[in-house]
């Protein structure tokens, strides 16, 4: 028997429609099995809303529209110990109200969904355009010690499949996941072929046998849902394997928060996701990510035609930084060239693990960079020598 | 883990109290101050749950961040969702959507209730959400040392009100019964048995359910007004209460001062999730 998902969705099975990001997103949602939204309005995030209060209702699934984004993630975290699937969307002042609760989810192990499109900041900035300004609050922005996961998607297309991948994630790793849109991704149009329902990964969630605890034992412990006469604890405190909160035990402290970085630290290359598309030759590379990743692929393509080898780095997952992939960029090329749409966030954290030059190309204000921009660039550094881009300010 | 009870008694056991089988007895005793009115709602709320003979698998116990989200958590043995200060009634809308078979009550203080809270206290009341919210009213931040809040009442010195509260204390549960609750009711910890009998009345309603417990802090608010011992509390609570119907026939000025008990408000607005799934039926099959 179909389930009232499959059935509403297998409709959708192998067939190209033109939808904007945000919709392949909360596409991406249904068919990862999230049967629970709650969200506050904000652009650019709410087409993701919009779909999923008209979508849910028909897969069995429940949106609710809170009173601001605190209670948004608050309401995501509790129906997922009540057994969801759960998801927010939001932008960057909503993802600025979402902080605390992001810290409790890592620290009690929830997995679920937060998708950030984001615009131009801080504070309301230019609340209608795109930028990638919360790369680094998405690493950061909760207080403590902490890993988390954070994916950016280039296309349409990958919203869809990210949107999914980042449950999965969330599943697999018991943490938050972020996706890590941008305006412009959010509220570009494009094509989107949908995968056959039948043929999307979907990792379920790992439920402890009775008498295993949920909150150690092991780096990702399996969980546990209210309602099952297990009489559960869950707490963003300090606590045991068994959920019990000790808050004055040094070793005990230590432990938890140890286990929940190393969980995912230990599983970087497993989790990282990039492209490399990389030349004999080159002298310089351009690494990218998001909406700038589109510009970037157009100016390394046209670089290369006129004759100059180019590599190319795109970051799909941006949390935990796969810095393998960057070390063997690093090692191939003199330069690194980093168009971002922020003042050299990432840029900051490829100078990590290269002694090479890292050029930043920043541009803010809401617009995005051009080919002819990023193609300046390359050619003003293709040689390896005398930058002439990327002096922060 | 050790099942033995560690409650310090007389040297010849007791029997252990009929009320212990909800609590997780390995953890006792409590951590609570000597005098602390949390003792008094936990066992009124225990009380109630055994007259309604409710598993207590079938509820989920979701707290703040203060002294008073202590008394489900850890206490109380069933599921438990301690949350961020001043967030428990928005994680219990999560949780009550999903499993709408299970009591979700969220027990917690003034300060994270009708405080860093109270946006989503006035919004659960207006969806009229099934969840059950035991609100402590000490007076005060208890848990931080004893600072203004809320609910500390007018002219009152406090740690962070060195020269007497210039503020005015919000009337929670007033504030709830405007905002659409099915169940509002104000008691006491001196009023234990009417207090009882409203939360199994809370427990039972259908919608959002709300009490407001006025509930003694000797140590961090009585430290500040010279009134150090429960009973100090008590007989205040005794001598200043008025009933809801008496209070009615008496003036502002009579009423000065005074705390209105009893019940405020009881109806049958239509429930949020049950209003929430009846739109899924639309789309089901067959
Ligand atoms: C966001 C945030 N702000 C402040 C605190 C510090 N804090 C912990 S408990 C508490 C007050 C608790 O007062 P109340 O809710 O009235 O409960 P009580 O301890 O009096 O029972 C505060 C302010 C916190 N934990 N989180």
């Amino acid at each position: 028997m179909m389930t009232q998902r499959q059935s509403r969705l297998s409709g959708f099975d192998n067939r190209t429609l033109f939808l904007l990001g945000d919709e392949a997103a909360a596409y991406g949602a249904l068919y990862a099995g999230c049967d629970f939204f709650a969200g506050y309005p904000i652009t650019p995030a709410s087409e993701i809303a919009e779909v999923m209060s008209r979508e849910l209702p028909r897969v069995d699934g429940y949106y609710v529209q809170m009173e601001d984004e605190i209670a948004s993630l608050s309401a995501v975290i509790g129906a997922v110990w009540a057994g969801a699937k759960a998801m927010t969307a939001t932008s960057g002042p909503g993802f600025s109200l979402m902080q605390e609760n992001i810290g409790y989810a890592i620290m009690t192990e929830t997995p679920c969904v937060i998708i950030d499109v984001q615009r131009s900041g801080p504070s309301t900035g230019q609340a209608t355009k795109p930028a990638q300004g919360d790369v680094l609050q998405a690493r950061w922005g909760t207080h403590g010690d902490h890993e988390i996961i954070a994916l950016a998607p280039s296309s349409v297309q990958e919203c869809f499949e990210l949107t999914v991948e980042s449950f999965n994630l969330a599943e697999k790793y018991r943490i938050p996941v972020i996706l890590l849109m941008d305006g412009e991704i959010g509220h570009l149009r494009e094509s989107i072929t949908f995968p056959a329902y039948e043929d999307v990964a979907r990792e379920e969630r790992r439920l402890a046998e009775p008498e295993v605890e949920s909150f150690g034992g092991e780096d990702v412990p399996p969980m546990s849902h209210f309602g099952e006469g297990r009489f559960i604890h869950v707490t963003g405190s300090t606590h045991k394997a068994s959920g019990m909160r000790d808050v004055s035990t040094q070793a005990v402290h230590e432990d938890l928060v140890t286990r929940l970085c190393r969980k995912i630290v230990d599983a970087c290359a497993e989790i990282s996701s990039v492209e490399e598309d990389f030349v004999d030759g080159a002298k310089i590379g351009v690494l990218a990510y998001g909406a700038t990743a589109r510009p970037a692929r157009g100016a390394v393509l046209e670089a290369r035609r006129a004759g100059c080898a180019v590599d190319f780095l795109r970051l799909i997952t941006i949390w935990p930084f796969p810095e393998e992939a960057v070390k063997r960029l690093a090692d191939r090329v003199d330069t690194i060239l980093v168009p971002e749409m922020n003042l050299g966030q990432i840029a900051r954290e490829v100078e990590r693990f290269t002694a090479a030059p890292v050029l930043p190309l920043s541009k803010i204000g809401g617009v995005p960079h051009t080919i002819d921009e990023i193609l300046d660039a390359i050619r003003a550094n293709g040689s390896g020598s005398g930058s002439t881009v990327g002096q922060r300010p | 883990m050790n099942d033995e009870p560690i409650i310090p008694g007389p040297a010849r056991p007791l029997k252990p109290h009929r009320l212990l089988k909800f609590l997780r007895q390995e953890i006792l005793p409590t951590a609570f101050c000597p005098g602390c009115g949390c003792g008094t709602v936990l066992n009124s709320f225990a009380q109630a749950v055994e007259e309604l003979s409710i598993d207590p698998k079938d509820m989920v116990f979701v707290t703040g961040i203060g002294c008073s989200s202590w008394i489900p958590s850890p206490y109380f043995k069933g599921d438990t969702l301690h949350t961020t200060h001043g967030r428990p009634i928005a994680f219990a809308t999560g949780v009550k959507i999903m499993r709408p078979d299970l009591k979700v009550v969220v027990i917690a203080g003034d300060g994270d209730i009708a405080g860093i809270g109270g946006n989503h206290l006035v919004h659960a009341a207006r969806r009229n959400i099934d969840i059950t919210v035991l609100m402590v009213n000490n007076w005060n931040y208890g848990m931080t040392g004893g600072q203004v809040s809320p609910a500390t009442p007018f002219g009152v010195p406090t740690t962070t009100t060195p020269y007497d509260n210039p503020e005015h204390p919000l009337e929670a549960a007033e504030l709830v019964a405007a905002a659409g609750a099915n169940y509002v009711s104000r008691w006491t910890t001196y009023h234990v048995f009417p207090l009882m009998e409203s939360i199994q009345k809370a427990l039972e309603i259908e919608g959002f359910s709300f009490i407001e417990i006025l509930s003694q802090c000797p140590v961090s608010y009585g430290k500040m007004v010279d009134m150090r011992r429960a009973s100090d509390f008590l007989k205040f609570y005794r001598d200043q209460s008025v009933r809801v119907h008496k209070a009615k026939e008496m003036s502002a000025e009579e009423l000065e001062g005074k705390i209105v008990v009893g019940k405020l408000v009881e109806r049958q607005r239509s429930e949020f999730v049950t209003s929430l799934r009846r739109i899924n039926e639309r789309f089901r099959e067959g």
